[in-house]
């Protein structure tokens, strides 16, 4: 599935020469970009376009960058990757609460960006049959489901990935900075709370009483570990 | 924090002369004990002395703790013991008044009695004299007369007592020196003769022919009680014309009885006095007390930051004065401190503002610049070297934008500590393997020592890496292809990472001013290198921000060590570090330099180490102190992030460790006094402040092991609190 790789790419930034920038370098690397400039368009031109990802800056007229993350994470799992100027560490944990699945900081190397498209996108091209077991959950690999007691529920493929990450080996303790590798893609340690926020999500949906995790647990000073099957 | 080193010189240049004491201590003191102690013996007792004192001293230090403390107490007992002196003052003059008053009637009134009854007397021995010639007819014989004589006194004592009716009492006596045959003591009403009247009295009596007086007490044959009296003596002949003495003794009963009642009278109206005066003054007290005590805990509650407290103000006394004052004080105290923050606030927000309002058009220029770049193969020379260059300062300039930013962090206070428990041995090895591109290309080989068991502490991940990975990447870029040494350890309270190279070191002073921003090692060669010249400046507030302390050491030409310390736990302050700031392989240490015979340590240091010129090869290699590998972060900014659930601690305020309250200190060092004394003693002038001495008895102590070395540390600590004590 490569063509996976090449994927379209929705743009959803008002300053038009950083836009038409990102167009640039997108198609570069072989990506079909399509932009939206308005927070309020952004919906609409996300139904329109379908995209495999949506690059979205946090910082909009109309809409702001969350709500817009917020309304595309209501209806649709696909990979979000935000562009924040604020460094402020509130604007980035809202961000990531709101859905996003990564973010990046400008100012950044396209190197950077276009590795962080393909480490999103990438998930998609492994399909294996498994079945895993966690708690009391049972997790679909290929057919990319998660079931408890026959109920299915819903996880973008952030969290999904996250979940089969620590399911594989439940006997292992992962520092954030393992998970960081593996789920994100990262080569080299980078904001392990990126990892906070998204486990938070996670146990959102699959824990029973989300604050005494059984299936994610903390174990503390490491990391995180599956729960035991 | 004493990472900011100019801030402590001080403090430790203070605690400098108590040095050579806390250094070599364990063994020259005892042997000074023992000396002057045990051997000697009386020489020195105060050891003995001093524990007897504080054996006594030690179940009334609550009661002098309460007598220091409480106003109250004071005036109270003051007023009581002064009520107390006065009332006995009064009492003793208004009964020594009392009691002379009474004397004195008493005394005139026994006074014209005892003289009738001496005149009574005389005319009786007249009488008898008359009667008894006239019917004798002749002058009496010795030996005829006598039975009549005793006779008639016996009679004389009688009537002349008898006008008394136990009022007083009649004594006769013989004269001292008189064989008196017969005429012995006569007494009425059970008087003793002989005891009740003091000999000296006698003697008067004797020797003159007046009536002399006297105090006594009057002696009863039967078994009743002794009493106080006015005895009046006089002499006073027989029917015989011989002399003979006659007392009359007056007791005194009725004006002792007066007298008591005085007394007590007085004694009660007196304690009553007394304790009232105390009640009063204890309400007077309260009074003005309770308002003051109210304005201490409304300040304490001030300064905690319960900015709204404020005082109660009733009426327009003095009391109600004090309140308004301080009111309005805590008013202006408010006003000001929302004005401040609002600064800060903005100051924030702008910093914020600017940093997107930069971001985003240098995002687009890093992109095409980085397009152009990729494309440069196909570029005459010139534009592809423009290209190059165009990438590279780009690189440097998002370097110096990030690292301004977080400073300005910093300033702002808006950097908030995640702490949570870390092993740092995992933020070494990262920062290790991270920096190995660039020592391989070096030549450098990075060792990791005191990594065999966990080094855990609470700290901030992220902060300590970059911390790390700058002091790490500065060694291998100055290391001059010689090896650098990690090293770890672990003791009591804190945990410690020493990064130590063998490159040109630091010259004198410069072990403080590194941490400057901007400060560069020789202006003319600073834009050879890299590195924004904020590198180790962000290194140190992100150590101040764990409460730890960044220190450097470095000796001309033998290499440099600095040595982050972070507490354990994130709130405990520093009282050592587990690993010593100057290495044992430095050339001192080594002993290359002891060769004058001074005893290494810290109090000698200056002088064993030559200043040395400042050579061009040792300018060349400190210019950059923040190789942009150091700082800049792949992914996200800095602080972007909060932990989840991580403690968030507040800007630690100086002074649990260290006497460096500064929050920064930009300029080059003023500290010329570290400056003028040599590499050595400038270096260590990042130590602690006021807690020297435990620096470097750490210091001393750690040679063998590092675990001893904090006891050493703490022992030294000990006693620097017993010293300070007395």
């Amino acid at each position: 599935m490569m063509s996976f790789m090449k994927g379209r790419v929705l743009v959803v930034d008002d300053d038009t020469a950083l836009a038409e920038m990102l167009g640039i370098v997108l198609r570069g690397e072989g990506f079909e970009p399509s932009f939206v400039a308005d927070g309020d368009k952004a919906l609409a031109a996300f139904r329109e376009a379908k995209p495999d990802l949506v690059l979205l800056d946090l910082m909009l007229p109309g809409r702001d960058g969350i709500e817009v993350c917020r309304l595309i994470r209501a209806e649709s799992g696909v990979p979000i990757v935000m562009l924040t100027a604020k460094s402020d560490t509130v604007d980035v944990v809202v961000g990531l609460e709101s859905g996003a699945d990564d973010y990046i900081v400008k100012p950044f190397k396209p190197k950077e960006l276009v590795a962080r498209i393909r480490a999103r996108l990438r998930r998609s091209e492994e399909p294996a049959p498994e079945q895993l077991a966690i708690g009391d959950l049972v997790i679909d690999v290929a057919g990319h489901s998660v079931k408890r007691d026959g109920q299915s529920i819903a996880l973008t493929p952030l969290e999904f990935d996250l979940l089969v990450a620590l399911a594989r080996k439940p006997w292992q303790v992962f520092t954030r900075e393992v998970l960081l590798e593996q789920v994100w893609g990262y080569r080299h340690a980078a904001d392990t709370r990126l990892v906070n926020v998204h486990v938070q999500r996670l146990r959102s949906k699959v824990e029973k009483d989300p604050e005494r995790p059984e299936i994610v647990v903390t174990v503390r000073g490491v990391g995180y570990k599956a729960g035991p099957s | 924090m004493t990472g900011d080193s100019a801030a402590s010189a001080p403090g430790r240049s203070g605690a400098r002369p108590e040095r050579p004491v806390g250094r070599d201590m364990p063994g020259s003191r005892s042997a000074r004990l023992l000396e002057h102690g045990f051997l000697r013996g009386g020489v020195r007792n105060s050891p003995v002395l001093r524990l007897l004192l504080r054996w006594v001293r030690r179940p009334l230090l609550p009661v002098m703790r309460l007598w220091r403390r409480n106003i109250q107490l004071k005036v109270v007992a003051t007023t009581l013991l002064m009520s107390l002196g006065v009332v006995l003052l009064l009492g003793f003059v208004v009964i020594g008044q009392v009691r002379n008053g009474l004397l004195d009637a008493k005394v005139r009134a026994s006074q014209s009695q005892a003289t009738g009854g001496f005149a009574v007397a005389k005319q009786k021995a007249d009488e008898a004299v008359g009667s008894g010639s006239g019917a004798d007819g002749a002058a009496p014989a010795g030996g005829r007369g006598s039975p009549n004589v005793t006779e008639w006194m016996s009679e004389l004592v009688l009537s002349l007592s008898s006008g008394g009716q136990g009022a007083f009492d009649v004594v006769t006596l013989p004269p001292v020196n008189d064989s008196g045959g017969g005429r012995g003591p006569r007494a009425s009403g059970f008087v003793d003769p002989n005891k009740s009247i003091p000999e000296n009295l006698r003697e008067r009596v004797d020797s003159g022919t007046g009536a002399v007086q006297s105090y006594s007490r009057i002696m009863y044959l039967s078994d009743k009680e002794s009493q106080p009296a006015v005895v009046i003596g006089k002499q006073v002949n027989d029917p015989k014309g011989e002399a003979y003495e006659l007392y009359y003794l007056f007791p005194l009963t009725q004006e002792e009885k007066s007298l008591s009642l005085v007394k007590g009278t007085l004694a009660t109206a007196g304690l009553f006095v007394v304790v009232l005066l105390g009640a009063i003054a204890w309400l007077v007290v309260r009074q003005v007390v309770t308002p003051v005590r109210m304005a201490a805990g409304i300040a304490e509650r001030l300064s905690a930051g319960r900015l709204q407290e404020r005082m109660k103000v009733t009426g327009e006394d003095d009391i109600a004065r004090l309140g308004e004052a301080f009111n309005k004080m805590a008013q202006n105290l408010q006003l000001k401190i929302q004005q401040l923050e609002d600064l800060s606030r903005m100051q924030r927000r702008f910093v914020s503002d600017v940093s997107h309002e930069l971001r985003t058009p240098l995002t687009t220029v890093r992109m095409a610049a980085d397009v152009i770049h990729d494309a440069r193969v196909d570029f005459d020379p010139v534009t592809a070297r423009s290209a190059e260059l165009l990438a590279d300062q780009l690189d440097r300039f998002e370097t110096l934008l990030a690292d301004l930013l977080e400073i300005s962090r910093f300033d702002a206070g808006a950097a908030a500590l995640e702490a949570e428990p870390i092993d740092l041995r995992e933020v070494v090895r990262r920062v290790v393997s991270g920096a190995a591109p660039l020592a391989e290309r070096k030549g450098t080989t990075v060792r990791v020592l005191g990594d065999q068991q966990p080094v855990v502490a609470e700290a901030d991940a992220r902060r300590v890496e970059r911390v790390l990975r700058n002091l790490v990447v500065n060694a291998v870029e100055h290391g001059e292809g010689k090896d650098v040494i990690v090293k770890l350890a672990a003791a009591g309270g804190a945990v410690a990472i020493a990064v130590r190279d063998y490159g040109v070191g630091l010259k004198p002073g410069e072990a403080t001013r590194v941490f400057s921003r901007f400060w560069r090692a020789d202006p003319a060669r600073a834009r050879t290198t890299g590195g924004t010249g904020l590198g180790l400046s962000i290194a140190l507030e992100d150590a101040r921000l764990h409460g730890g302390w960044l220190q450097a050491w470095g000796e001309p030409g033998g290499g440099s060590q600095f040595r982050l310390t972070l507490p354990r736990t994130a709130d405990e302050p520093l009282r050592g570090s587990p690993i010593p700031l100057e290495p044992k392989d430095s050339r001192r240490n080594r002993g290359e330099l002891d060769d004058a015979g001074v005893p290494r340590g810290g109090g000698q240091k200056s002088a064993t180490v030559p200043a040395q010129p400042a050579t061009e090869q040792a300018s060349a290699a400190r210019t950059s102190l923040t190789p942009r590998t150091a700082t800049t972060s792949p992914t996200a900014d800095p602080t972007a992030l909060p932990g989840n659930g991580a403690r968030v601690v507040s800007r630690p305020v100086p002074g649990g460790g260290a006497g460096g309250a500064r929050q920064h200190d930009d300029e080059p060092a003023p500290r010329t006094t570290a400056d003028s004394r040599g590499p050595d003693r400038a270096d260590t002038a990042g130590a602690a402040g006021n807690l020297g001495p435990v620096d470097d008895a750490a210091h001393t102590a750690s040679r063998g092991n590092p675990d001893l070395s904090h006891a050493g540390a703490e022992g030294a600590d000990e006693q620097q609190e017993a010293r300070r004590g007395r």
